[in-house]
């Protein structure tokens, strides 16, 4: 068996994309739940560049980042591969990977809006970078970003644009209109529906349910 | 030969880390020049989504964004390998590039769109030094170059730090890579400038200046 720990915290959209990337692969490992509020001395001890989750730990290892976690267990455990064979696949993958990765600020800036102006500014970013996905991406109708089969691409915008849906609820936002975005809407459709994703899919009322009174808080609504 | 283009701007930090990829391997490729603002049509069909340089072009088919065609040299010309050889050695890399990535534009930021308000400057300020210090001593450590011996993926990724901070230092006179704060990174900056396939891939650094120089005014 694989001595694999994964430090995570449960809603975290990037701690999703290694859940997800794990049990994909069939791999078992000891998930370890961080409080954010108080990091286990072993979180620090292996991401001290951002004592951030998630953190797998291989062997006594630690790997950092959400992505870099996931490229790191496609080539170890190469069955049901997440990157394509073809370097010039590979390629398109990785730029979309990277896109996903420069839409990541519009959600702190979404969920730490202090004012209407603000808010909008960071709806606006969010509407620009699906209508790229929209546009760029899905054009041939295919099932997944990654074909027939899903891939590292939809495992990166997957957790982000659950979450994206789960923080239009939280700040009275529309983002991911159907009307305007019908192909990201049916891909998502196809995602959460997959094998092994569905049975490993965030609980948006369970998420809310926790983020709704901590939002409240820290944002009193007027 | 392989049909390979490279559309740059002379200027470009990103343009150079192909340029040095493509070197470092003995690459040849057709160089083709193109105006910073949009204008040029191949860029566009090449380069829809962002329509910036650097774009690779290998065989008709484009790639773009620099890290992303630096993996794809990688992946497609395996020999003189840029990543180390360990899975886990390869996500280590992989780590320094994205804290790179993500820390770049805050430290140019710095010298090309100051803040104009002094407590908030001074706060810039300490975060760039706080960066900087994560990669003094953690990501360089005791190694001559983030890649070990010998320069790797992840230098080519710092390589804006020098050189072009050069410039960016001394218009502004914002000694950010102080050498008695920043050792390490400091000998870097002067140990990577040495590797021969980069000194002699450098933009002029007068024209360089100069060309800084401008489009900090053009925003000021």
């Amino acid at each position: 068996m694989e001595d694999l720990k994964l430090h995570g915290f449960w809603y975290s959209p990037f701690t999703v994309r290694v859940v997800w990337t794990l049990k994909l692969k069939g791999l078992s490992y000891e998930n370890i739940e961080e409080d954010r509020s108080n990091k286990s001395p072993q979180l620090l001890q292996y991401n001290p560049v951002h004592k951030k989750t998630p953190v797998l730990v291989h062997g006594g290892k630690p790997i950092c980042e959400s992505m870099v976690i996931v490229e790191y267990i496609d080539e170890l455990w190469p069955q049901n591969p997440l990157l394509p064979h073809d370097p010039y696949e590979r390629a398109q993958a990785r730029f979309w990977v990277a896109f996903a990765e420069q839409m990541v600020p519009v959600i702190p800036a979404l969920v730490y809006s202090t004012n209407a102006e603000e808010k909008e500014k960071a709806v606006e970013k969010a509407r620009e970078h699906l209508k790229v996905l929209e546009d760029h991406c899905l054009a041939d109708k295919r099932k997944f970003f990654g074909g027939d089969k899903l891939n590292i691409v939809d495992i990166a915008f997957g957790s982000l644009l659950e979450f994206l849906i789960t923080l239009e609820d939280l700040k009275q936002v529309k983002i991911l209109v159907a009307e305007k975005f019908p192909l990201l809407h049916l891909w998502l459709d196809n995602f959460k529906n997959a094998p092994i994703i569905k049975e490993n899919y965030p609980d948006r009322e369970k998420i809310l349910a926790t983020m709704k009174p901590a939002m409240e808080r820290r944002f009193p609504s007027s | 030969m392989e049909d390979i283009k490279v559309l740059g701007f002379w200027s470009s930090p990103y343009v150079h880390r192909v340029i040095w990829a493509l070197k470092l391997k003995g690459i040849s490729y057709e160089y083709i020049e193109v105006e910073r603002h949009g204008k040029s049509q191949l860029l566009r069909q090449s380069n829809p989504v962002y329509n910036k340089v650097p774009v690779l072009i290998h065989g008709g088919k484009s790639i773009a964004e620099s890290m992303v065609i630096l993996q794809y040299i990688e992946d497609t010309w395996p020999h003189n390998p840029l990543l180390p050889n360990d899975p886990y050695d390869r996500a280590l890399a992989r780590f320094w590039i994205k804290f790179g990535e993500d820390s770049i534009a805050s430290i140019t930021d710095l010298f090309m769109r100051p803040s104009k308000d002094e407590k908030e400057r001074a706060i810039e300020i300490e975060k760039a030094q706080e960066t900087l210090q994560v990669m003094e001593e953690k990501g360089i450590g005791e190694k001559k170059f983030f890649g070990g011996n010998n320069i790797g993926m992840v230098d080519l990724a710092y390589g804006l730090l020098c050189h072009w901070l050069e410039g960016l230092e001394e218009i502004t006179g914002l000694k950010l890579i102080d050498p008695s704060r920043f050792p390490r990174l400091h000998a870097w900056t002067q140990n990577f400038k040495q590797v021969p396939v980069i000194k002699e891939n450098l933009p002029d650094y007068e024209k360089l200046v100069v060309h800084l120089q401008w489009r900090r005014q053009q925003y000021m």
